[in-house]
């Protein structure tokens, strides 16, 4: 029988207490335990447990060849699935020098977008219901279902997908795809509004997320916060924008950027993300261009010697994947630099001395996946 | 002006039928304990059956409301469904603490549901139709809700558990403060009514209800009392003593079985009375809608029985209410006390004292 | 700064860096006892300023573990890679950078956990996956786990 943790706790002053968040627990999202220090109502240190869903994927990944290991990128984030499955396919296609046609690039575009625009709405979905409006998680996920709809369609999966391999993609897309993309989002447009509506216009929301957890620019790019958390403080660090893959660099959309850096800030920025995302699939969805699916591939790939590191933007932030390879079909060290992990790291610093109730809106704010952080 | 004529002789004949047969059949003594015993199971059954109802409402409201249907399983349209939770309920093992207070424990659950008892039965339902008449009906209903409070504080103290405590401390606090608005808005009538019995009250609002001939101070008032009103009873947005999801179940976290359903209930029927006070102070309870003037419209308007015309009043609150609860995220506590003692507790003062000048200059309808 | 002055810059610095030919990014190999005062002296330098430590690894390399520092500076929009060795697998050591990048709190507790390299100085170094009685360092090429690891 494992013994109990003993967790090194700062000293107990008087009237000081702890109580554990999770790991079942409503508001964070996964299995993470938060051992919180407390003083009465207000939060004096947090220190995270993690590691419950650890699987040792990069332990796997060493056994494994680098088709299989898209699927386990699947199940890393599983809510940006398409853009980690790509951050593999590109570091394959880099290494290897290979050229994949035009159709590839903007159907992995679209669907990388589709990706961000249902991770924010379970996103949006699930911190309205933590901040107690509990009829947002029913909106966000109706409106996520139409996305579902159109990947298994074209994909056959709802969820988990592995869509893409390196060269290009599994199949081709359905017919009715861009149709049905383009239904979505005429929809969506529409819906958004309601979003706005019952949550940022909210006075009660607002009181509860303005000026709370503020972490400024500073403090973002020293713990490593990036994506849409990092960016809610104004620092800009838009992977499509710095370093562009795919079709970033032909499509016109705008970063956004919000200097405030409290909760707020951050929701806001997912908010207009998710309009920069449709403009992004609206110039792309009618312009796709006949071709291949796929380039021609060996049937057994290996990567050449050396050192690769590609980087993605992921709905949480820069997904980042170093690969040190020694010509074998699977590599020899796989790292997996994901978001959440580093994005959890400055949760701590910016909840001191504030309620418990602030915690989860700040949880909530950061959007934490908890495979992600544990892989 | 008896305007209900034929509901209100068929709620007195039916009384008086009664009344008769059993001072009839027994020594008076005994009859008046008898009359007692049924008014009390009367209630009692009105009390369960309304508190069902609400719980499916609620559920089916909610359901709607996030674009699902609710329970449509059990029974046609799922009405049946709140009986079977209840079954459940009462058949689930009562979990006894180790080092809780037992006396205390046991007694909090009751103390909730007799204070919530005790409001029911001063309203009216009908010309005649409710068990007391006191002439200081809405101060006594007051008083007698705050009970529910000690039942509340003793919950979370004897479950010997710091998570209930904390939660019994939090909602203690915010139902104290918001009782204090609650009275306020009420008052506010009571000046313009001159009157605290409740049958007076409906009566005076037999050619206009208090909503409308009250026009502004009214209006301000109705809006002050819906919100203190949900924030007294842990509903809505200011339900972050027990929707703890952040932490546990708050104050009733310990209770399991029928324990856990009086706290249930009586959350549901202390709403039923609030929306019901409200019902009778502002929209008239069980007096239709009159205009000075229109006698023909008054008489179809009479043609709908008051009980009618009571429960889709307070229908119409509680609907309210629900709605505020699915709609709006959370205050947090410092936000709920800050907006009774910053901003309701000065509205309200203000209120009455514009209420006074206005019925000193007559200024109202 | 372009490449080439960003080269010797970090040869100014530490004149026993190793460069590495062929890379996607500048990497230099530098001698451990030098790795605080040059990561401090390149964040803190105008012209470097290297604020972004955008991915912190270890590996096992067989004869060696080895850390990488990868860091960007996101005023002047340079990369640099950082790699630090030990051939003491028994229980090898770095300095902490902790208290340069916070980032690293996190990252070097897992490089701890997978691989056994201590970091001196680190404000609270224990295992951050797996159990604290875990015996072994799972990343390590010579680690075996007859219950959960399946070989093929």
């Amino acid at each position: 029988m494992k013994e109990v943790i003993h967790t090194p706790v700062p000293s107990v002053e008087e009237e000081e207490y702890h109580i554990n968040m999770g790991p079942q627990h409503p508001s964070t999202h996964g299995v993470l335990r938060l051992v919180v220090s407390l003083q009465g109502e207000i939060v004096k240190s947090l220190k995270p447990h993690c590691g419950y869903i650890h699987r040792g994927m990069e332990k796997m990944c060493e056994k494994d060849t680098y088709p299989q290991i898209i699927h386990l990128t699947d199940r890393m984030d599983y809510l940006s699935m398409h853009i980690n499955n790509h951050a593999v396919c590109l570091l394959v296609e880099n290494a290897l020098q290979i050229e994949i046609p035009e159709r590839v690039k903007y159907i992995r575009t679209i669907m990388d977008e589709l990706c961000r625009i249902q991770s924010h709405q379970l996103w949006w979905a699930s911190f309205g219901m933590d901040l107690g409006g509990l009829t947002c998680f029913f909106y966000g996920l109706r409106d996520r279902e139409k996305i579902l709809d159109i990947w298994e369609e074209s994909t056959g999966a709802r969820f988990l997908q592995s869509y893409y391999t390196p060269g290009g993609l599994m199949w081709d897309i359905h017919p009715d795809f861009q149709k049905h993309t383009k239904e979505f989002i005429k929809y969506f447009r529409k819906k958004i509004r309601d979003y706005e509506k019952i949550l940022s216009g909210n006075v009660i929301f607002r009181e509860r997320s303005r000026n709370i957890g503020y972490m400024s620019k500073e403090d973002a790019i020293s713990y490593g916060v990036t994506g849409p958390s990092g960016r809610g403080s104004g620092w800009s660090c838009d992977i499509r924008k710095h370093h562009p893959y795919a079709l970033y660099d032909k499509v016109e959309f705008k970063e956004i950027l919000y200097p405030e850096g409290d909760t707020l800030a951050r929701y806001q920025v997912r908010m207009d993300e998710m309009y920069e995302s449709m403009h992004i699939i609206e110039q792309l969805i009618d312009n796709i261009p006949e071709g291949d699916y796929s380039a021609k591939m060996k049937a057994v790939i290996k990567l050449p010697a050396g050192e690769y590191y590609q980087r993605v933007e992921s709905a949480r932030g820069e997904l980042g994947l170093y690969c040190i390879s020694d010509g074998n079909k699977s590599p020899y060290r796989l790292k997996f630099r994901t978001p959440s992990f580093s994005n959890l790291s400055v949760l701590d610093h910016i909840s001191r001395d504030l309620k418990i109730a602030d915690l989860v809106a700040i949880g909530g704010s950061l959007d934490l996946v908890i495979p992600d952080i544990d892989r | 002006m008896a305007s209900n004529n034929i509901y209100d002789t068929f709620v007195a004949s039916v009384t008086q039928w009664i009344h008769n047969g059993l001072y009839h059949l027994m020594p008076p003594f005994w009859a008046l304990i008898a009359e007692l015993t049924i008014i009390g199971l009367v209630f009692l059954l009105f009390y369960a059956l309304v508190g069902l109802f609400l719980v499916y409402a609620e559920r089916k409201v909610c359901a709607f409301m996030q674009n699902r249907v609710g329970p449509n399983r059990v029974g046609l349209y799922g009405i049946f469904q709140t009986i079977a939770d209840f079954i459940k309920l009462l058949m689930k093992e009562l979990i006894t603490i180790k080092n809780s207070d037992k006396l205390l424990f046991n007694l909090a659950p009751f103390i909730v549901i007799i204070a919530s008892f005790m409001a029911i039965a001063a309203i009216p339902f009908a010309k005649g139709l409710h068990a007391i008449d006191f002439d200081i009906g809405i101060l006594y209903v007051i008083a007698v809700s705050s009970l529910g409070v000690i039942g509340v504080l003793l919950a979370g103290w004897s479950s010997n558990n710091k998570y209930s405590l904390i939660g019994a401390m939090r909602s203690g606090a915010q139902i104290i403060s918001y009782e204090l608005s609650v009275g306020m808005s009420l008052l506010t009538i009571i000046i313009l009514a001159g009157t605290m019995q409740f049958s007076e009250l409906v009566q005076g609002q037999e050619y206009g209800w208090y909503l409308f001939k009250g026009h502004i101070p009214a209006f301000i008032a109705f809006v002050v009392f819906l919100i203190s009103s949900t924030a007294e009873t842990n509903r809505g947005p200011f339900d972050l003593a027990e929707a703890e999801s952040e932490l546990t179940a708050g104050f009733h976290t310990e209770y399991s079985g029928i324990k856990f359903a009086f706290f249930f209930l009586a959350e549901y029927m202390n709403m039923f009375i609030v929306a019901s006070i409200g019902a009778t102070v502002f929209l008239g309870g069980w007096m239709p809608f009159h205009v000075f003037g229109w006698t023909g419209f008054n008489q179809v308007m009479d043609y709908i029985p008051p009980s009618i015309w009571y429960i889709g009043k307070t229908g119409f609150i509680i609907w309210l209410m629900m709605w505020f609860k699915w709609t709006f995220p959370r205050l947090r506590i410092d936000q709920l006390l800050n907006l009774e003692w910053k901003y309701l507790l000065p509205i309200n003062l203000f209120n009455i004292l514009l209420m006074a000048f206005i019925v000193l200059m007559g200024w109202h309808f | 700064m372009d490449l080439e002055k960003l080269k010797e810059r970090v040869l100014t610095l530490v004149p026993e860096a190793e460069l590495e030919e062929n890379k996607q990014f500048l990497t230099f190999f530098i001698p451990a006892g030098k790795l605080h005062a040059t990561a401090m002296q390149l964040k803190e330098d105008e012209d470097t300023s290297f604020d972004y430590l955008f991915c912190l690894s270890g590996t096992d390399m067989g004869k060696y573990l080895m850390v990488v520092y990868h860091l960007e500076s996101t005023k002047l929009n340079h990369t640099l890679v950082l790699k630090v060795k030990t051939g003491d697998r028994e229980a090898p050591a770095f300095d902490t950078v902790c208290d340069i990048w916070r980032t690293a709190e996190f990252h070097e507790r897992e490089i701890y956990d997978m691989l056994g390299i201590r970091f001196t100085h680190h404000p609270d170094l224990r295992r951050i996956f797996l159990d604290e009685n875990w015996v072994g360092y799972p990343l390590r090429k010579d680690y075996t786990d007859e219950v959960n690891i399946v070989e093929l």
